[in-house]
C-alpha cells in the first residue's frame, strides 16, 4: 500500500503542471445585508425551519411547550440550563444506539449565517455526535451576536479545526428523491426550530 | 452501419415520448431552481472565478495537498490508505470491514464507490451494503444504477417506487404519495442503521490544511451511517482536496446552489478524525486521476464537484436519460471522464452533445466543458474509434469539400436528382440525419449561380 502512496505522488510529480496562485479570500465576495435577522429567518423558513426570536433564554421553554413535538414528547435530551432533560442524561449514555428513542434534542448552535440560515454545532460538549441527526425533533439555541452575513465570514470567525465535529445545519432533514416532491424529514429530525436570543 | 452506444440506448428512451418530456420537465425544473439561486448572489461569478483558480492551485500541487493532508489526518488519528486503482481500493475497504468482523454496512452517497463497483464486491463476500441516499436505495432495490448523480432516481416515477417499496419494504399495494414512502424508506433505513456496524461515506471536500474532510447531504444518512458504529471509511478521489479551510467558504455556496437551488445542503458535516473511542479509516484513490493531471486539455476536468449541473441543463442528456450513456457519472462531464478511463468503449459520449456549450455556462468550477467534448471528438478521430460510416463520411466529405469541380457538380446532380428519387432511395438507414426529418425542397439553383446572374444583370443595368 505504501507502494501506490509512492506510485501516485511520483505519477503526479512527473507532470509539469502550470502554477496558479491561491486567491486571496474572501475577495470581493460576499453579500451582506440590512436587516440579518430577516435574513436568516425568510431563508430557515423556506427551507422548512421555524424561527422564534426570543429576548432571554428563560422564555424558550415556554414557547417549547406550545410546540406540540415537544409538549408530547417521552424523552428529552437537552443541552441548554433553561430548558429540563426528560428521560435523558446523556452523559451517561456510553453506547449512541441508546438515543434512538430521543424525541426532542434541545441543543446549542454556536454560530450562524444570514445568507443560508445554517447553523455551525459541534460535538465538543456533546458526548455523541449523533444526537443531532437521530432525534425526531431539534432545537438549537443561538446567540443574536454569533449572527454573520455569509459563509466566508463564518469561517473567518471558525477557529481552524482541530479533532472533531462540527456541521453546518441549515433546517429540517429533507428529501425530494421521490419525483422531485419535497418531504421534510428524510432520516434525521423531522422538524428543526431554531430559537435566536438576543443577548 | 452498425450504430452502437449512446445512440442505441438513447433511441429506447426517447421510443417513450411522453416519459421523455417527462424527465426533459424534471430537469428544467432544476436548473430554474438553480438559476435563482445563482442570482440571487451579486458575486456569483466572482465565486466561480476563485473556485476555478483554488482548483487550479489545488491540481498544480497536488501531490504536495495530498502530503499536507495525509500527515494533518494522521494528526487527528485518521487512518491513510492509498489506492491506485478501483480493484485496490475495493480490497482495501474490505480487509478494514473483515479485520473487524464486519458484516452489515450502511453507505451514504458516494461516486467514486459506485465507479470502483464497490457494492457488488463486498456483496461477493457476503458483506450486506445499504445505500442510505433516498434515491439510491430506490435504484439498489430497482437492481439498477443511479442515472444522475445528485438525483439516482430522477428517471423513476412514484407509482414505480410504490411498486418496488411494496414488494421489498411492504408498504400497501397502489400507493404512490411521496410523503407515505419517504416515511416508510424512514423506518426501514432507520433499522438498517442502527444495526449496521461500519459506516462507509464519500467525501464532498478534504482539506489539506486540516487533515478534516466534508460531506454535504440533505437528508442526514452520511451523519447517522457514521456516527453509529465506531468503524467509519471515507472513500475519495485524490481531486477532492482542498488546500485551506477557508476555501470551503466558496465551495459551499456554490456546490447547493449548482446543484439543486437551494442556498446550501441541510448538512454539512465536517469530520475531524474519528469519534471518540472510535476509527476513521480514509481511502484514497487514484484510478486514472493522475493520468489526467497530465492532460493540458483535460487537467480542468478534474476541477468537478459532482454538482449535476450540467446534466440539468444539458438538452442530450434531459431528453436521452442518464442510463443511455452507461457510464458511472453521465451527462457533460461524464462524457468527458469515461473516455479518459476508456476511450474504446465510450467512444460515442463525446458525440452525444450539440456543442450549445450551456454546461459550460453554468458550471461552478468553470470547466470548458463543451471545448474538452469537441476536444475528445478529435482525440477519437485520432485513435480510430469513430464507426466506419462517419469515418466514411468524413472521407468523403474531404474530398467533396477540398475539390471546387466535385463539390459543384455533387450540388448540380443533387438539385437535379433528389426530388425525383422516390422516397424509400432518400430516406433509409444509410441517412440517420433523416429518420425524424425531412431534407429542405431543392432550390432550382445554387447561391453560386444566383449570384452570377445578379452580378451580370447590375453590369448590364449600369
Amino acid at each position: 500500500m505504501s507502494n501506490s502512496r509512492d506510485k501516485i505522488l511520483s505519477a503526479l510529480r512527473q507532470h509539469s503542471v502550470p502554477d496558479a496562485a491561491l486567491p486571496e479570500l474572501p475577495g470581493a465576495g460576499g453579500i451582506t445585508y440590512v436587516d440579518r435577522v430577516a435574513q436568516f429567518e425568510s431563508i430557515l423558513t423556506s427551507v422548512g425551519g421555524q424561527f422564534i426570536r426570543v429576548a432571554d433564554r428563560r422564555q424558550i421553554l415556554p414557547q417549547l411547550q406550545n410546540l406540540p413535538a415537544f409538549s408530547d414528547a417521552k424523552k428529552i435530551c437537552s443541552l441548554i440550563a433553561e430548558v429540563p432533560s426528560l428521560g435523558c442524561e446523556i452523559d451517561n449514555v456510553a453506547d449512541p444506539h441508546d438515543l434512538e428513542d430521543v424525541d426532542f434534542a434541545v441543543l446549542e448552535g454556536k454560530l450562524a449565517v444570514a445568507e443560508n440560515a445554517a447553523i455551525w454545532v459541534t460535538d465538543e460538549d456533546l458526548r455523541h455526535r449523533v444526537l443531532y441527526f437521530i432525534a425526531q425533533h431539534i432545537a438549537l439555541v443561538v446567540n443574536r451576536s454569533t449572527l454573520v452575513d455569509n459563509m466566508h465570514q463564518a469561517y473567518e470567525k471558525l477557529p481552524l479545526l482541530k479533532r472533531g465535529f462540527g456541521a453546518f445545519v441549515s433546517g429540517p432533514s429533507k428529501t425530494a428523491d421521490i419525483e422531485q416532491s419535497l418531504v421534510i424529514g428524510a432520516h434525521g429530525a423531522r422538524s428543526l426550530t431554531v430559537f435566536m436570543v438576543n443577548d | 452501419m452498425v450504430a452502437t452506444g449512446h445512440p442505441v440506448r438513447a433511441e429506447k428512451f426517447v421510443a417513450d415520448l411522453p416519459r421523455a418530456h417527462w424527465h426533459d420537465q424534471s430537469l428544467w425544473f432544476i436548473r430554474t431552481k438553480r438559476d435563482r439561486a445563482a442570482h440571487s448572489l451579486p458575486e456569483w461569478e466572482t465565486l466561480r472565478e476563485q473556485a476555478a483558480a483554488i482548483k487550479a492551485n489545488t491540481v498544480a500541487h497536488l501531490a504536495d495537498y495530498l502530503e499536507e493532508f495525509e500527515r494533518n489526518a494522521k494528526a487527528l488519528g485518521a487512518h491513510i490508505h492509498w489506492a491506485s486503482d478501483a480493484a485496490e481500493h475495493n480490497q482495501i475497504v474490505l480487509s478494514i470491514l473483515q479485520q473487524h468482523g464486519v458484516t452489515r454496512v450502511c453507505k451514504s452517497k458516494s461516486m467514486l464507490t459506485e465507479e470502483c463497483h464497490l457494492n457488488p464486491f463486498l456483496e461477493r463476500h457476503q458483506i450486506e451494503v445499504i445505500d442510505t441516499d433516498l434515491g439510491e436505495r430506490i435504484v439498489q432495490l430497482a437492481n439498477e444504477p443511479p442515472s444522475h448523480i445528485v438525483l439516482p432516481c430522477i428517471h423513476v416515477k412514484k407509482e414505480e417506487i410504490g411498486e418496488l417499496f411494496h414488494k421489498h419494504l411492504g408498504t400497501d399495494k397502489g400507493a404512490s404519495d411521496p410523503k407515505y414512502l419517504a416515511e416508510a424508506a424512514r423506518n426501514h433505513l432507520r433499522a438498517k442503521f442502527l444495526a449496521s456496524e461500519a459506516g462507509i461515506t464519500g467525501v464532498n471536500f478534504a482539506i489539506a490544511e486540516t487533515g478534516g474532510f466534508v460531506v454535504c447531504t440533505n437528508e442526514g444518512n452520511a451523519d447517522l451511517g457514521a456516527s453509529l458504529p465506531k468503524l467509519h471509511i471515507a472513500c475519495m478521489g485524490i481531486e477532492k482536496l482542498l488546500p485551506r479551510q477557508a476555501d470551503l467558504g466558496v465551495f459551499l455556496r456554490l456546490l447547493a446552489r449548482s446543484a439543486t437551488g437551494q442556498p446550501i445542503t441541510a448538512y454539512s458535516s465536517h469530520f475531524q478524525g474519528p469519534m471518540p473511542g472510535g476509527e476513521l479509516h480514509i481511502v484514497l484513490v487514484d484510478n486514472g486521476r493522475s493520468n489526467i493531471v497530465g492532460s493540458d486539455d483535460f487537467r480542468r476536468s478534474l476541477n468537478c464537484i459532482r454538482c449535476g449541473a450540467c446534466m440539468n441543463t444539458c438538452p442530450v442528456y434531459r431528453r436521452t436519460g442518464g442510463h443511455s450513456y452507461e457510464a458511472t457519472v453521465p451527462g457533460p462531464i461524464g462524457s468527458i471522464l469515461a473516455p479518459s478511463r476508456d476511450a474504446k468503449k465510450h467512444a460515442t459520449l463525446p458525440f452525444a452533445c450539440s456543442l450549445c456549450g450551456s454546461c459550460t455556462d453554468v458550471c461552478p468550477v468553470k470547466i470548458d466543458l463543451h471545448q474538452q467534448l469537441l476536444t475528445w471528438r478529435r482525440e477519437i478521430a485520432v485513435q480510430k474509434y469513430l464507426p466506419w460510416s462517419k469515418r466514411m463520411a468524413m472521407k468523403l466529405a474531404r474530398i467533396v469539400l477540398g475539390h471546387v469541380w466535385i463539390y459543384r457538380l455533387a450540388g448540380k446532380v443533387g438539385r437535379f436528382l433528389l426530388p425525383k428519387l422516390p422516397r424509400m432511395l432518400v430516406y433509409n438507414r444509410f441517412n440517420p440525419w433523416g429518420k425524424q426529418r425531412d431534407l429542405p425542397p431543392m432550390p432550382k439553383r445554387s447561391f453560386r449561380e444566383l449570384y452570377r446572374d445578379r452580378q451580370r444583370s447590375e453590369k448590364s443595368v449600369r
